[in-house]
Parts: structure tokens; C-alpha cells; sequence
């Protein structure tokens, strides 16, 4: 700083308090978002509800993706709804292979509340929901949640 | 005398640095809560045990159907969703004792003496051919429904709305409303993907 002080009056503000400001913002940040651990590769626009509650355990849900895929995949691809497991497409009978791996990451006392998440597009037909539902009954996962919009 | 003229860190990069980061978390981490209906999912029936399960009486049990172009069915009329939320209510209440409603069971509830609880059960069906968000908005009726009943029950009870009781009266009052939607089992009719 001596060196501004040299002509007298003038005072230039010192930067040094921004980089505070900055690192207070970055812990905000850090703090409050949580990583994202899978890329979309399928288009979700869920649908809203007026009566959608928040999820209770993050870190007990599992999530899986419902929709058509992305523009840069459509030619690889196509445009059939497809569903989208941790990193790749699957099929209905993968699920059952991916809730015993999500099982198996929980400790023991969470796996009774292991929540699967469905997030499914809303121009999705119905049919493949309810494949998942079968499947998911099957291995029983029986906690679900349909993933919405808060409407309002 | 000699300390006056320390040289000041350059600690105008730090700035820098720190927005980097700030900027690395920006777009690897993911903000908001999920929100959504939560449901429970009824365990796989065992093929020797499906005979039993199914003696509902037929007033306790109101069938939603919605078809492959989203029209909707609420026990024997087609409704829009908008007035079905009424139509749940009055089916679970059954105001007015009309034997083709559903019947009350005097139920002693801990904490809170002996009501009537409806044992209504409502049963939603789809085609393959429903759109998810029809579904969703049908599932979000139902589920307006039932809070708003338990809405009532807990001013009654209360004098207070569900979400400010604490959990104790909450799952009191769930005890007084239950939430009964039952997933029948899929059927296939429209042809519609």
C-alpha cells in the first residue's frame, strides 16, 4: 500500500478485501451445490406438481433418467425414449444390476431407505415407466419417487 | 524505525485464483433440491398369495383409470382432472354415510381417542400409451386430495395447519387420513408408444 500513499491525497482503493469477497462466494458455493456425478444424456424436462415435496436423503437416492437422447447422440442414438443409468444407456433389465450396486455403496442401516429417483420426461409414454416400476418391484426397491416440478 | 518500509505481499492474484475456483464449482456442482411425489411401491405379489389380497369390498375402492389419450376416469364417470380432486375428497369423507361410499371403522388412535377412519382405497390404472405428464398431474390430485383432508383434520384436531404440526401429531393425523393410491398392475389397451 506505500507505495499509493506516496502522492499525498489521492487514494486508490485497494483490491486485497476482494479477494475475500470471492472466497466467501466460493464457499457459499461449495457449501450449498453438491457435485454432479452423472452427465445428462437424455432430455428431462419433468413435469410439475403443486404438491411435489423435497427429498428427504440426498445421498440415499438413486436416479434414473427417462427421455429422449441429446442432440449430439441423436444420430447416434435416435430419438426413442431411452433410459439413462449413471453414465450410459440401459435397458429395463439393467436396472436390477444397478439397484444392487447402489445397494451395495450404502451402509447397512441406510439401505432400507434408499429412495430410486425417476426422472422422466414429460412426454414419455407411460409404458416404459411402468417398466421400471416393474422391475424396480421386482428387486424390490419399493421407494420411489417421481421426479417434479414445484408448481407455484 | 527501520520496519517502516516492509513491502506489502502482492496478493492481487489471490483474487484470481479464487474466482477459478469459484468458477470450477460453478459448473461441476449442481444446485437446488430435488423435489417430486414420493410412493410407495407395493412388493411383487407371490403367485400362490395373489388369490387373497384382492377382498376389498367393492364400495371401499374407487378406480382412476386414465387411457392412452389422457382422458380420465374417476369410478364410473369421465371427469376432467380438475374436478377430481373434489370427487377424492368426497370419496374418502363420505359425508353424507351414502352405503355406495366407502364405510368407516371407529379406530382408537394413540394419543388422540377413538374417529373414524375411511377405508378407502383408491386405485390407479394406466395404458402404456398414457403421457407421464397426465399421470403426474393425476398422482398430484390425488395427493392434494389427501393433504387437504389432512389439512382439516389437523385444524380440527389442532387448530393448526398439517406442515406446522410437529412429527408426533403429523403421523397422528396420517393415522386419521391415510394415504391409500394403490398401482394396479399395467394393462396394455391403446396401442399407442
Amino acid at each position: 500500500m506505500s507505495m499509493f500513499k506516496k502522492d499525498g491525497k489521492k487514494e486508490v482503493p485497494g483490491i486485497g478485501t476482494s479477494s475475500d469477497i470471492v472466497f466467501m462466494l466460493l464457499f457459499f458455493f461449495m457449501v450449498t451445490t453438491q457435485m454432479r456425478d452423472t452427465e445428462d444424456k437424455v432430455m428431462v424436462k419433468v413435469p410439475s406438481a403443486s404438491e411435489a415435496v423435497k427429498l428427504e436423503r440426498k445421498d440415499l437416492a438413486s436416479y434414473i433418467n427417462v427421455g429422449t437422447p441429446i442432440r449430439s447422440l441423436q444420430a447416434q442414438y435416435g430419438t426413442e425414449t431411452r433410459i439413462q443409468l449413471n453414465d450410459s444407456f440401459k435397458t429395463t433389465k439393467d436396472i436390477r444390476d444397478f439397484v444392487a450396486a447402489e445397494r451395495e455403496s450404502m451402509s447397512e442401516a441406510d439401505r432400507a431407505f434408499m429412495t430410486v429417483c425417476i426422472k422422466a420426461d414429460e412426454n414419455t409414454r407411460m409404458g416404459i415407466v411402468t417398466d421400471i416400476k416393474q422391475e424396480l418391484r421386482r428387486c424390490s426397491a419399493l421407494k420411489i419417487m417421481y421426479s417434479a416440478r414445484k408448481a407455484e | 524505525m527501520a520496519r517502516k518500509s516492509i513491502p506489502g505481499l502482492n496478493t492481487s492474484s489471490t483474487a484470481d485464483i479464487a474466482f477459478l475456483l469459484l468458477c470450477y464449482f460453478l459448473m461441476t456442482t449442481t444446485m437446488g433440491s430435488q423435489t417430486g411425489l414420493s410412493r410407495r411401491l407395493p412388493p411383487m405379489p407371490d403367485e400362490k398369495q395373489k388369490a387373497q389380497d384382492q377382498k376389498v369390498n367393492r364400495r371401499n375402492i374407487i378406480v382412476v383409470k386414465i387411457n392412452a389419450q389422457d382422458r380420465l376416469l374417476a369410478g364410473t364417470e369421465p371427469m376432467d382432472v380438475s374436478q377430481l380432486k373434489d370427487k377424492i375428497k368426497i370419496f374418502l369423507t363420505n359425508p353424507t354415510n351414502d352405503p355406495s361410499l366407502p364405510e368407516k371403522v371407529q379406530t382408537e388412535i394413540e394419543g388422540l381417542g377413538t374417529r373414524e377412519v375411511s377405508k378407502g382405497v383408491i386405485s390407479l390404472q394406466n395404458d402404456r400409451g398414457t403421457s407421464y405428464q397426465a399421470y403426474i398431474a393425476v398422482q398430484n390430485e390425488l395427493v392434494k386430495a389427501v393433504n387437504e383432508l389432512r389439512d382439516e383434520a389437523s385444524m380440527a384436531e389442532f387448530g393448526k395447519v398439517f406442515i406446522a404440526l410437529n412429527e408426533d401429531q403429523q403421523s397422528i393425523i396420517k393415522k386419521v387420513v391415510p394415504q391409500q393410491i394403490s398401482e394396479a398392475e399395467p394393462k396394455d389397451i391403446g396401442k399407442k408408444r
